[in-house]
């Protein structure tokens, strides 16, 4: 989230889009209602489903799965076409006046410097700005210059009609025009529109441009740094956050560095890439510091063994040729290439998409690790289970080792909400039979590694044998010294830059910000964004102040909130270029005449006053955000709308390229898509509110509200294939097929895509053959193995389907 | 000094004994549901479950979202889902259904165990266990539908409005749990207040009927409903559009009472006797419905 | 009317609960209250802050357990519910975060290590240090045999892929980054969690 979960409370109006944000998140959901009852704000639900989030709406719009860019890209061309843009945050604070090079084009659904072999854009250096002698971006402050990046996103989104809009998402251009007014009445400087989303939107193979395409209508609306404002991902898990941000991601390390490729053979190389030289006049272009913040997490990780003559351990850290997501590793699985996989709380078996593959990757692996609190699916993937899990124990070779962790009630520590907001947890009791904490578990792993490298030798030892490891209590250690590494320390004595006969740190202090990180080996810091959380004052996450001074939902001294304990992102945007406030209802961040003020941390150099125009994008190196995001995505600059890989109808807009052309699609998943002819039903899938993922199922009350599978079907659909509430119906994907009970309901109407009926189908998640609700299939039998574009996340929202009536399913063998 | 608190008993079943009545502090207290927050979330559910420590079975579904379908002996409290079109609009009206604890209790007044079922003075109605024999007029005597007897300790369960959690100053389950103020507690005076402007704001929004539910013909309720379509409840899944109490309580107050009373003696000297020389009794279906039957006052 | 033995029963049925005819309502209302309302549970429960484990708003929990931490009483966890202090949830909790107590005291908690051995149909209780012994052993032989010091081109890569790792995020912080050193010091780069699927 941009912004947090009480800020929310601030807005005029909410946009519920590529999420569910009452079932997922009812007690972030609660700062909407009261933005509705004490704000007057409004509701828009834009939902393929009329959901628990619509039931409270004020505008619910229905959308085909899939097709949010195009709807966005509407919302976009409607803004710009009749002014309700906040011109001069705009001109100010984006990159709208940019020029963009001449081989920057867009053609028939393919944008400049596409490889056909390849399916990449290959040659993206047309993807940028004009630069002058002294590399400076070039801009147009009139805006006329058709090279302008605004007038290339007018022309962009110019195919986006309402008519279009309609044709594509099915949603009728009445509601759609409706919903484009209201968003557009907070373009003004005293009203501010929030964005909810979640995984709606990002598990999509445009996934990510999705997201760009509302952070582009916020810049648009003057609505990003404001309070109420912002684009807000709802995280879903507890600590994905938390885990996120140190990196449990296969090419990231702590802190959104990146690990090295394996054309980065030096440090130097790798750093070579990484100046962030400022490409506007007097910017900040904050990852400058990028060396200082690899170099103290080098320090952190492997200690004394990280030296300036070894290149910090360069060659310690694994170099990457491709990524290694879920999706790839689920494909080597399958292919053979693997012999052991750890499943750490994590039952890979619903989580990942086709369910078939994962079952035969589990299968060919010699070894399976599962450490989890409870009873899963993954651990128990080679018991038959009948037809929910029909295999033969005897054919399966797989040695696994289930390790049973304790939960959250029984450790300690810290973690980081969708705001994040780092918080301190205490443990309330043992946990029961022999459980132990996922702490006690790697330490002790780690120790017999150790072990057995130091006397056995074996494949490049170094890197284990230096990790440091160097807690009180090796084998177990407290949670607080670790977050305390994290944090970080001066190695050694750090003398004052201003001053160096004066000293900044002693040895061994802790760091009080990431401002005072090193490059040169004498700070130590594994994750920089979450300095601060641990300094010479304390545990600055164990803080429980309630207190909200100012009123605007900004509890300063409640837990620790990264980076620099900034609740709001961006806030230097919340006022104008001059430093005053755009409007006095949403004063939040300003300049007092000599330093930046207001209830938050500043997002910006204290003391840097107006006039020096330094932007308030401070980690760009334009100082401005993009509107163009130049080659950071793989995809396209701008977004644009392509049918997911279950394609259901040929892209209106340039049927030769109906999917994302860049789609990774695996060779073993070459004809793992399905047609509309076989399959002409849409279906999503989603999260029930009374369950979360496939844990629930195994607590009594929760498997008491919401005791089996189901899926939800319109009237109309239902009507054709003679199904009532409560029958048996079957489901089949191109990839498998599942059987349920159904939910007939009036919530699901069939939309009118290109002037056709489309129906939709709904299938939540959470049902598997272990836990306490009733065993059924697990749901991910249907779903197509393809992933976003840019980062991966399978395309679980929107794929193709048949339905039909069906018998029960036969019961399943006792289980020993 | 006013407290909610209060734990004087205003009236109890079956009997005619004149309560303490010099203690005047009692604060009406009442829970306000207000549908138009509610998002149907079943914290509520889940939060009473876990409070009042009740294993509800795990069924199946329907292939609606109420579950459990119905309230039970273990399931106080249930959300009940209806899909009303308006024309081309659409409405989810979800109501959280349980006790009403009407200021005026039906099922208190049909109750003949003593004590059995009581009304504090702050307005909750209980059941106490103890005395409850399992009879079923509550039943009948309930103008919502509320009460369930158990088939395992054959007693009447329904929502305590957590008196055990009220009675140290504190907020029954569901209100506390409720994850956007769509279950609000607090004295009945403030909920009204509350309710006026929840109502100004759904006016604003296009809910010309919006109101509050406090029905007359029980008293009104320590259970209110500000509801968006409040001239007809009925929509809320049989919400009842002008409940009255049952004239088989009636009935039971003026014929039967009297005689009930004298037959308890002896009932539970039979009883007793029954029971050490025979067993527990074997109820046939037969017994069953033609007792229904009576207690309807249809007679046999 | 006619009312059989049944009837009569269900009609006047107060007989076994009332002890005596002077219970006939009147006994006094104190007495019935003090065994009517059931005493509140918490009352001498030991209270900890704690934090949902489920969704990102990561809503502030009070955990009750019995017990007052002494030496010789286990505690045992018995409520859970909302942390009023809490800016996000001001107490208030989700269907699943009340009843989390549920997930803690499910009856599909692992409690023990096993091993299922290949070609079997069932897990197997072993102790730690046996768990523990084989999973260093077999991380280390698969280590060793396919460790890729150089890649084709001869450049040092230390990549360790026929090995993968799905991490959890709904472990703490201190967790993670000590899952997070482990594994890269190993070489892997199948290195995932909930994040992005």
């Amino acid at each position: 989230m941009t912004n947090s979960w009480n800020d929310i409370k601030n807005t005029d109006l909410v946009l519920v889009m590529g999420g569910n944000a009452a079932e997922a998140h009812p007690c972030g959901f609660k700062w909407v209602v009261e933005a509705k009852a004490n704000n007057g704000a409004k509701l828009i639900v834009v939902d393929p489903r009329f959901t628990r989030t619509a039931a409270v709406a004020d505008v619910y719009a229905p959308i085909r799965p899939g097709t949010d860019i195009a709807f966005l890209s509407g919302v976009m061309r409607y803004l710009l076409g009749n002014n309700k843009i906040h011109q001069e945050y705009t001109k100010a604070y984006t990159n709208a006046s940019y020029l963009v090079k001449p081989g920057f084009k867009f053609e028939d659904g393919l944008f400049s410097g596409f490889d056909e072999g390849r399916k990449a854009y290959v040659d993206r250096s047309g993807w940028d700005y004009e630069f002058d002698e002294q590399g400076m971006a070039k801009v147009d402050e009139t805006l006329q210059d058709p090279r302008c990046v605004i007038n290339l996103l007018k022309a962009h989104v110019e195919r986006y009609t309402p008519e279009m809009v309609e044709r594509i998402c099915g949603t009728p251009k009445d509601k759609f025009l409706k919903i484009c007014e209201m968003i557009g009445t907070t373009s003004t400087s005293d009203r501010t529109m929030t964005s909810m989303y979640a995984l709606g939107w990002t598990q999509h193979t445009t996934g990510a441009q999705n997201i760009r395409s509302m952070a582009m209508i916020q810049l648009l609306l003057g609505n990003m740094g404001m309070p109420g404002g912002g684009v807000n991902a709802l995280r879903g898990h507890s600590n994905v956050q938390g885990i996120t941000d140190l990196a449990l991601l296969s090419t990231s390390t702590p802190g959104y560095l990146v690990l090295p490729t394996e054309k980065e053979t030096t440090y130097a190389d790798y750093m070579k890439s990484r100046a962030f030289k400022p490409i506007r006049p007097g910017q900040t272009s904050f990852w400058q510091n990028y060396g200082k913040f690899f170099v103290s997490q080098q320090k952190s990780f492997f200690g004394a063994a990280a030296t300036k003559d070894n290149d910090w351990a360069y060659d310690y850290l694994p170099k990457f040729d491709v990524g290694y997501d879920t999706l790839k590793i689920v494909d080597m699985m399958a292919a053979g290439q693997m012999n052991g996989l750890f499943c750490q709380g994590l039952n890979l078996m619903m989580a990942a998409p086709n369910k078939t593959k994962v079952q035969a990757g589990l299968s060919k692996l010699k070894w399976l690790v599962v450490i989890d609190p409870l009873e899963t699916e993954t651990a128990r993937f080679w018991e038959n289970h009948g037809e929910f899990n029909n295999v033969d124990p005897k054919a399966i070779q797989t040695e696994v080792i289930v390790l049973p962790t304790t939960t959250f009630a029984e450790d300690e520590g810290s973690a980081t909400n969708s705001s994040r907001v780092i918080m301190w947890h205490w443990k309330a009791a043992e946990g029961p039979g022999e459980v132990r904490s996922d702490m006690e578990i790697m330490s002790d792993l780690f120790s017999r590694l150790k072990t057995a490298y130091a006397k056995d030798g074996g494949a490049f030892p170094d890197p284990i044998l230096n990790l440091t490891w160097n807690y009180s209590n090796p084998h177990n250690p407290d949670a607080a010294e670790v977050l305390k590494e994290i944090n970080g320390y001066a190695v050694e004595d750090v003398p004052d830059p201003a001053d160096p006969s004066k000293l900044l740190l002693r040895a061994g202090q802790l760091l009080p910000n990431f401002g005072v990180m090193r490059d040169d080996g004498k700070t130590s810091g594994g994750c920089w964004i979450y300095t601060g959380v641990y300094t010479e004052a304390g545990n600055m996450s164990m803080r429980r102040d309630a207190s909200d001074p100012t009123g605007k939902g900004v509890f300063p001294n409640w837990g620790f909130a990264w980076p620099a304990n900034r609740r709001v992102l961006y806030n230097r945007a919340s006022a104008d270029p001059n430093g005053k406030p755009w409007s006095e209802r949403k004063k939040y961040v300003w300049w007092n005449g000599s330093r930046w003020t207001g209830p938050d941390v500043p997002d910006y150099a204290p003391t840097v006053a107006p006039d020096k125009a330094v932007g308030p994008f401070i980690m760009n190196p334009e100082g401005t955000a993009r509107l163009f995001a130049r080659a950071a995505m793989p995809d396209g600059p701008f977004p644009e709308h392509y049918e997911p890989m279950d394609a259901y109808i040929a892209n209106p807009l340039h049927p030769k390229v109906t999917t994302n052309p860049v789609v990774r699609v695996f060779a073993a998943d070459a004809n793992a898509f399905g047609k509309p002819d076989k399959f002409p039903i849409v279906a999503t899938s989603y999260r029930l509110t009374e369950h979360f993922h496939y844990w629930t199922k195994n607590a009594h009350a929760n498997a008491v509200l919401q005791p089996e599978l189901f899926v939800e079907m319109g009237e109309r659909l239902a009507a054709a294939k003679g199904v009532k509430d409560g029958d048996w119906v079957e489901v089949t994907s191109q990839r498998g097929s599942i059987k349920a009970k159904a939910c007939v309901t009036k919530r699901l109407r069939p939309i009118m895509v290109d002037g056709k009926p489309c129906d939709v189908l709904g299938v939540p998640i959470h049902y598997g053959f272990i836990g306490l609700t009733r065993k059924a299939h697990p749901m991910n039998v249907l779903t197509p193995p393809v992933g976003d574009a840019s980062v991966q996340t399978p395309e679980y929202k929107a794929f193709l389907v048949d339905v039909k009536k069906t018998t029960p399913p036969a019961q399943s063998p006792a289980v020993a | 000094m006013a407290t909610m608190q209060s734990l004087d008993i205003r009236r109890r079943s079956a009997s005619t004994e004149v309560p303490p009545q010099v203690r005047q502090s009692a604060i009406q207290v009442a829970k306000l549901i207000d549908v138009s927050k509610c998002i149907g979330c079943k914290a509520c559910q889940a939060a009473c479950l876990e409070w009042n420590d009740l294993k509800a079975p795990i069924g199946y579904t329907d292939g609606t979202y109420n579950n459990p379908t119905d309230l039970t002996p273990t399931s106080w409290t249930v959300m009940r889902f209806t899909e009303y079109e308006k024309g081309d609009d659409l409405e989810w009206l979800i109501r959280k259904d349980g006790c009403m604890h009407c200021d005026d209790p039906g099922c208190l007044k049909a109750c003949p165990a003593p004590g059995a079922i009581v009304q504090y003075t702050n307005g909750i109605v209980d059941f106490v266990s103890e005395n409850c024999i399992g009879c079923g007029y509550c039943v009948k005597g309930c103008p919502f539908n509320v009460p369930r007897i158990s088939k395992v300790d054959r007693k009447a369960y329904k929502c305590t409005l957590c008196v055990d959690r009220v009675s140290v100053g504190q907020a029954p389950a569901c209100a506390k749990a409720c994850p956007t103020q769509a279950i609000y507690f607090g004295s009945k005076e403030d909920m009204i207040v509350h309710a006026e402007h929840r109502i100004a704001d759904l006016k604003s929004r296009g809910f010309e009927k919006a109101g509050l539910y406090n029905p007359p013909g029980v008293g009104g309720t320590h259970v209110m409903y500000v509801l968006n379509h409040a001239d007809k409840p009925s929509l809320y899944s049989g919400l009842p559009d002008d409940p009255r109490i049952s004239p088989m309580v009636g009935l039971w107050k003026g014929v039967m009472k009297p005689i009930s009373l004298a037959a308890i003696a002896f009932a539970g000297v039979f009883g007793f006797l029954h029971y050490i020389t025979k067993g527990p009794n074997e109820v046939s279906d037969t017994d069953e419905r033609k007792a229904d039957d009576l207690a309807k006052g249809k007679g046999a | 009317m006619a009312v059989t033995r049944r009837q009569f029963m269900k009609v006047s049925a107060a007989g076994l609960a009332a002890s005596s005819v002077g219970a006939l309502g009147f006994t006094g209302a104190g007495e019935a209250l003090a065994a009517g309302v059931r005493p509140f549970k918490l009352e001498r429960a030991t209270e900890t802050r704690n934090a949902c484990p489920y969704c990102a708003v990561a809503c502030g929990v009070l955990i009750y357990t019995m017990g007052d931490r002494s030496k010789n009483a286990r505690s045992e966890i018995i409520h859970i519910e909302g942390d009023p202090d809490h800016p996000v949830n001001r107490g208030t909790l989700c269907p699943r975060g009340a009843a989390a107590l549920d997930f803690v005291r499910s009856p599909n908690r692992l409690k023990y290590p096993m091993v299922r051995k290949p070609g079997s149909d069932k897990f197997e209780r072993i102790s730690w240090d046996a768990a523990m012994d084989r999973i260093a052993k077999l991380m280390k032989e698969d280590r060793d045999k396919n460790f890729v010091a150089k890649n084709r081109d001869g450049v040092t890569v230390n990549r360790w892929l026929t090995t993968g790792f799905f991490g959890t995020s709904s472990q703490s912080n201190e967790a993670g980054y000590l899952t997070y050193k482990l594994v890269r010091a190993t070489g892997i780069l199948g290195l995932e969690d909930q994040a992005r699927i």
